[in-house]
């Protein structure tokens, strides 16, 4: 069983608004200078043999579903392998 | 008489009031359900709003997939007039049958009002009963409705005379003041007020909504 973990976060140029109210609480909690923008984490747990054509698939995936690439950018990695 | 379908997803709360709107605007309604994918021989489309999904994922991703989406989008791409209102406009949008995207709203908060726009083009099958710069009150009711869209797609749509509606006092960040799109050739249309709850007085403060209703009526009468 494989794990590939997709990660998807706001583009820079677009505003986060979470991510700005979880920055402020962080300040009201006494934290200065952390920011943060807060994306989303999908983690899938791949039957069988994890090929190259398997992660092209969850990439594809990542594109079509997980992500709006219009406001989000995503990564695709391998967690781990067992 | 024009026979305009309503689609239900599941989590859609507007269905009934945009029957309703058809109704009283003269045509007859038709509900469509999302595990359809038939769209009942229907003249039109519109997209109610709502929580299709309980919004999971993001607001319209998972209605996008529903088998009736297929063949909307399908129809679309051939001319029928559709019409996404609030999580309708995000469907659309998540379809890419129209550009941009709906992020939060930049004061955090859900927002309910009465809310001013400007109908910038009558030149959509949903809007040629407007007239060019009129000024109208309609409900507006999203904690989504913040419209994103990249700077050269923002320049197409100016240019292209796509805006269809703009706040006059912003109330969510909204690029530009975009309240309302169109595609090109201007049979879908999208916004997120809600022209379905302002078509009388006694429920929805003004009946400034009502023209969505005949436009497409009226369209569709001239071109039958």
């Amino acid at each position: 069983m494989t794990r590939v973990v997709v990660d998807v976060m706001p583009k820079p140029e677009i505003l986060d608004p979470q991510g700005k109210a979880v920055t402020s609480s962080l300040q009201r909690l006494g934290h200065r200078g952390l920011e943060v923008r807060q994306g989303k984490r999908f983690e899938i747990t791949v039957a069988g043999e994890l090929t190259e054509e398997r992660l092209d698939e969850i990439r594809e995936a990542a594109e079509k579903l997980l992500a709006n690439t219009v406001i989000e950018s995503f990564v695709v990695r391998v967690e781990d392998q067992q | 008489m024009s026979r305009i379908g309503v689609v239900t997803f599941p989590g859609t709360l507007d269905d009934q009031d945009a029957r309703r709107a058809v109704r009283l605007s003269g045509a007859e309604p038709v509900a469509l359900w999302h595990a359809s994918d038939s769209l009942s021989d229907v003249d039109a489309v519109i997209l109610p709003g709502g929580f299709s999904y309980g919004d999971y994922l993001r607001a319209g991703a998972i209605a996008r997939f529903a088998p009736i989406m297929g063949e909307v989008v399908r129809a679309a791409e051939g001319g029928l007039p559709v019409l996404g209102i609030c999580n309708g406009f995000q469907v659309l949008c998540e379809s890419h049958l129209l550009p941009g995207a709906m992020i939060r709203n930049v004061g955090r908060k859900f927002v309910c009002r009465q809310q001013r726009l400007r109908v910038e083009s009558t030149d959509t099958v949903w809007t040629c009963d407007y007239a060019a710069g009129q000024e109208i009150t309609i409900v507006l009711k999203n904690g989504e409705g913040n419209f994103q869209a990249d700077t050269e797609t923002l320049r197409r749509l100016e240019g292209n005379n796509q805006v269809v509606f703009r706040y006059l006092d912003n109330p969510n960040g909204s690029r530009n003041d975009i309240a309302g799109i169109t595609n090109e050739r201007g049979n879908v249309v999208g916004l997120m007020p809600h022209p379905e709850h302002s078509v009388e007085v006694l429920t929805g403060g003004t009946r400034d909504g009502l023209p969505f209703f005949t436009s497409v009526q009226r369209f569709l009468a001239l071109t039958a």
